[in-house]
Order: structure tokens, then C-alpha cells, then sequence
């Protein structure tokens, strides 16, 4: 597996003092205090053992009522819900556990980065399909293009990393009908799924007839702000959550008992924060979409997640180039399209969980490095 | 509450400008609609949140909250007598609240002494109060939902996937 090219722009950032940085995959605000609170209240009550392998009984119970009472798919938490350490372990466990050697994976690109390695390690082969010409959203006739008799699966993100893509239920509708047909397994990472904001999001397991079809993953980093704790959770049919159970139990026991606490507490009673955190990162999309296209770097509206993806082909620079002058120049960091996969030299991510004081900042000295670099 | 309300409560110095970008509105409708937010009293004044634990100013004043009792005075219920009171520049402010007592007062002044001869000359003695009970603030924590503390920095490393 080829080691990820950017990792020296990357160092680059770290050892640099003083920038700011549109170039964080996270949220900006620190985990809600409540939250936070019933970690530090289980820890010192002494929950500090082993639970259950598919995690505690109460937080599947949690998850179930949540999936139900939102987007209303029914999963059982005795046995068609995992709690994982993050959707990332959520994948692997997946892959490892479908793939025969050869097998192949959809992956519509650009991705998030751990995608198409996860499937090689599982011993899979990655189909990448390339979506620059639809404003990187997977159309059916796309879709069907790359379809034949080894693919047993796809990783299909919404709202996604790094565009921001987002699908409505039609849309949806549209892909699942094609998938289905070739019984293909969708795993669904919808782990910015409260970060949705021109329409609701859409659960892939809560269209008829897809539920059988699709492994679905969530968690609680993006909408709990809850990164560094790292629960998600897997939902899916009985016998598929079975297989990653064995492996789960095998290779990570369980998550850790301190972050599952703490995550029932964010299903309990932190609806309202996630509401707020919703409502401040859509404002500072419409802000930062309108400000790159007005500066001359073209970006589609993102529907969800909080990134933009700009091109930056009117600078005459590759995504990279432009992100190591900019760095260098004005001390602002962005991440280069190709992190995302090799053919997006045009583009770079744009990352809005920033404040809106650095935000404004940052814009700023775009503006002026891109109006010194113009063509 | 109009998301413009919303933005500016939470930081008075965003532009009309950037509001109009961040909601999608014309930038002269914003600038009407705020003309007439002032106009109305909806939007009555623009300040900053000082943080005094930092600044430690020389003659850094000092703040109590006072329980009121009153005699509510016919026909006008605790209204008029509450303004008497509010009207007093030391008072920063008033709440008609339930419970033990009527008033909930946050009263300021330079020194412990000031404030006691607030108390003691000015609203003990009027007809309507019927007892105090003053309460010294030693420290602040939280005001107006603004945790009083150094800013924290970024725990968050600079780049990531």
C-alpha cells in the first residue's frame, strides 16, 4: 500500500507556528458539557470494566430508540446494532468480514481517506468512480458503469467527506434501485447526518425494501462533537453484525466502557446542542461558499458535513502548490484535494468548524493570495 | 427569535454585510430590519462582556445582589414601587422574581461602603421595602452565558483527514 502523499505538507503544518487552520477534519466546539459530565461522573462511580462485546446493553437500547424515533428504521438491540470504536473500525469490521480474495468495492471518489486502504487490507480490490463530472455526486448511470459480477459492496458516505455532498430521498431512491439489483451491500457512512441543511437527511436503511441491503454506520464525533472519544456503532442484519462481532470481540473487546457512558448521555439529553452546533456551522457555509466563489475559487453549495471543495484551477496552481504557498505566505492551512484521491489536483478542502472570527480572517488572506497569484 | 437577533446576541460586531452572506438575505434588508430592531427598543444597546477577573482595574467596583421584601401598594401591585427603585443608577439590575422575597436587585458601586450606604440611606428607609437582605459578590464565574476565564487555545491538531 503506498504510504499517503501528502504527509509531508502535513508536517509541514504541524511544525508551523501561528496559522489558521480551514484544514481540520473535526468540530470546533469542545464536546457538550453534559456529556463530558457523565464521563467524569461513571468514572469516578467506578464504570472503569470490560462490557458487553457489542457494547452496553442501555446505549444500543439508546441507539435503537434514536434511529427509530428519527429517521424510522427499527434495528434490534440484541443483535442488529455494534458499538464500534468510530465508523472507521465500523468499515473494517465490514470488509474483513464480506470479502472473499478479488472481491471488489465501490468507492465514489473523492473519499474520505481510509476507505479505499481498508478494502486492500481486507484483501478486496477498490473500483474508484470518479464523480467530477455530476459536481462529485454518484449518478445511477455512473454507478451502473462500474458494476459487474465481483462487486460485492459499496462505501457510500453522505454527507460527505470532503464535498459535502449530500443526497436527497429521491436521489437516494435512484441508487438503491440500482444497487439492490445487483444485490449489492451498501455500507452507509452517515456520520454527518445531523449536518444536513437544505433538505432531511435521508437514512439509506429507511427506504423500502433497502434495509436487508445495507450495513449502516453512524456515530457520535461529528454530531456530539466527539471525536476523540471514539464511539460509532453499526447497524445491520443479524447475521453480517454477527460475523463483525466475532471480530470485534477478537481484535478490540470492547469500547471503551468511560466513552460509551458518556455517549448514552448524548442521546439522553443533548439534542438541543447538536440543534445549535447545526444552525452555526450553516451560517458559516453560506458565508465561506459565497466568499471563495466571489474570490474566483469555484465551489458547488455542500449540502451538508462542514467542508467546502473548491478548485483552485484559476490560480494556475495545483491543489498541493496552492496549498503549500498559501501556507507559506499567508499562514493559512488547507487540505489538497489529492489527500482525497490522485485526480483532484484542481481542488482543495476547505474546512468551516472554525470560528467565525478566524473564518472571516482566513478568507481574507485568500483573497489577497489569490488576487497577487491570479493568471 | 429572527436569526439577525440571533447572530448579533452573540457577537454585536458582525457586519450587515456578513449577516446578509451568512443568511442568504439582501445586505439593505438586513440593514433595514436592524434600523428597526434600534427603532423599536428590540435591540437596545451594543456592548462588550469584560472580563474583571483579568483587568483588575484600579478602582475596580464592587457588586451585590440584594433581596427586597415589598408591600405591594394598592391598585399597582409591585410595579411603581420596583421603579422606584430600578430608577437609582446603582442599581445595574432588577428582577420581580417568586419565592421569599419580591426584588432581585444587582446593585454596583465603588467600594463596600458605597453600597452599603445605598442600602442603608437610600433603599431601606422607602415606605414600600420591608426588609433587605444584601448579598457582597466575592467572584464571578459565568455572565450572560460567557464563562469569565482566559480564552482557551485550540486542542485540536492543525490538520487532519
Amino acid at each position: 500500500m503506498k504510504p499517503s502523499g501528502i504527509r509531508a505538507f502535513f508536517d509541514l503544518v504541524l511544525g508551523m507556528k501561528d496559522v489558521i487552520s480551514l484544514g481540520v477534519g473535526e468540530p470546533d466546539f469542545v464536546t457538550p458539557w453534559e456529556i463530558r459530565e457523565a464521563g467524569i461522573t461513571s468514572l469516578e462511580q467506578g464504570f472503569t470494566s470490560y462490557t458487553s462485546n457489542k457494547g452496553l446493553l442501555k446505549l444500543r437500547l439508546a441507539i435503537h430508540s434514536y434511529l427509530k424515533n428519527t429517521f424510522g428504521i427499527s434495528y434490534s438491540a440484541e443483535d442488529e446494532i455494534l458499538v464500534t470504536v468510530g465508523v472507521s473500525e465500523g468499515v473494517d469490521l465490514a470488509l474483513r468480514a464480506i470479502m472473499n480474495p478479488g472481491d471488489k468495492i465501490l468507492v465514489p471518489m473523492p473519499s474520505y481517506v481510509s476507505y479505499g486502504p481498508m478494502t486492500e487490507l481486507a484483501g478486496g480490490i477498490p473500483v474508484y468512480i470518479d464523480t467530477r463530472k455530476d459536481d462529485f455526486k454518484l449518478t445511477p448511470q455512473n454507478l451502473k458503469k462500474h458494476i459487474d459480477p465481483k462487486v460485492k459492496g459499496i462505501i457510500f458516505n453522505y454527507p460527505a467527506n470532503p464535498t459535502g455532498v449530500s443526497y436527497t430521498r429521491k436521489e437516494l431512491e435512484q441508487l438503491k434501485k440500482v444497487l439492490i439489483g445487483h444485490k449489492i451491500l451498501c455500507i452507509t457512512d452517515e456520520i454527518y447526518c445531523d449536518l444536513t441543511y437544505d433538505f432531511t437527511h435521508t437514512a439509506f436503511p429507511s427506504l423500502p425494501g433497502a434495509k436487508e441491503y445495507t450495513l449502516y454506520l453512524n456515530g457520535f464525533s461529528k454530531s456530539f462533537a466527539m471525536t476523540g472519544w471514539r464511539v460509532g456503532y453499526a447497524c445491520g442484519p443479524k447475521d453480517l453484525i454477527a460475523a463483525m462481532t466475532k471480530i470485534h470481540q477478537y481484535t478490540i473487546m470492547c469500547v471503551p466502557i468511560t466513552s460509551q457512558m458518556a455517549a448514552c448521555e448524548g442521546l439522553h439529553s443533548s439534542q438541543q446542542s447538536v440543534e445549535n452546533m447545526k444552525r452555526e456551522y450553516k451560517r458559516r457555509r453560506e458565508f465561506v461558499v459565497t466568499r471563495l466563489n466571489k474570490i474566483g475559487l469555484k465551489c458547488h453549495m455542500p449540502q451538508g458535513a462542514f467542508y467546502a471543495f473548491p478548485s483552485v484551477r484559476k490560480t494556475g496552481m495545483n491543489g498541493l502548490k496552492f496549498a503549500q504557498k498559501l501556507l507559506t505566505a499567508q499562514k493559512v492551512a488547507v487540505v489538497p484535494g489529492t489527500a482525497f484521491g490522485d485526480e483532484y489536483t484542481d481542488n482543495i478542502r476547505i474546512s468551516y468548524a472554525t470560528a467565525f472570527e478566524k473564518l472571516k480572517e482566513a478568507l481574507l488572506r485568500m483573497e489577497t493570495f489569490v488576487r497577487t497569484h491570479r493568471k | 427569535m429572527d436569526e439577525i437577533l440571533e447572530i448579533l446576541e452573540k457577537d454585536a460586531r458582525v457586519t450587515p454585510e456578513e449577516i446578509a452572506r451568512m443568511t442568504k438575505k439582501k445586505v439593505a434588508d438586513v440593514k433595514k430590519k436592524i434600523n428597526q430592531y434600534e427603532k423599536d427598543g428590540v435591540i437596545l444597546k451594543y456592548k462588550a462582556v469584560i472580563n474583571r477577573e483579568i483587568v483588575k482595574v484600579r478602582n475596580e467596583e464592587v457588586r451585590a445582589l440584594i433581596e427586597v421584601n415589598l408591600v405591594p401598594q394598592k391598585d399597582l401591585g409591585f410595579d411603581k414601587v420596583a421603579q422606584r427603585i430600578y430608577s437609582f443608577p446603582e442599581v445595574a439590575s432588577c428582577f420581580l422574581v417568586s419565592g421569599t422575597y419580591d426584588l432581585l436587585l444587582i446593585v454596583r458601586g465603588r467600594d463596600i461602603h458605597t453600597v452599603s450606604r445605598f442600602v442603608a440611606e437610600k433603599l431601606s428607609p422607602m415606605e414600600n421595602v420591608r426588609g433587605v437582605v444584601t448579598h457582597f459578590m466575592l467572584k464571578k464565574y459565568k455572565e450572560d452565558g460567557v464563562m469569565l476565564k482566559q480564552k482557551e487555545e485550540d486542542k485540536r491538531i492543525a490538520i487532519s483527514y
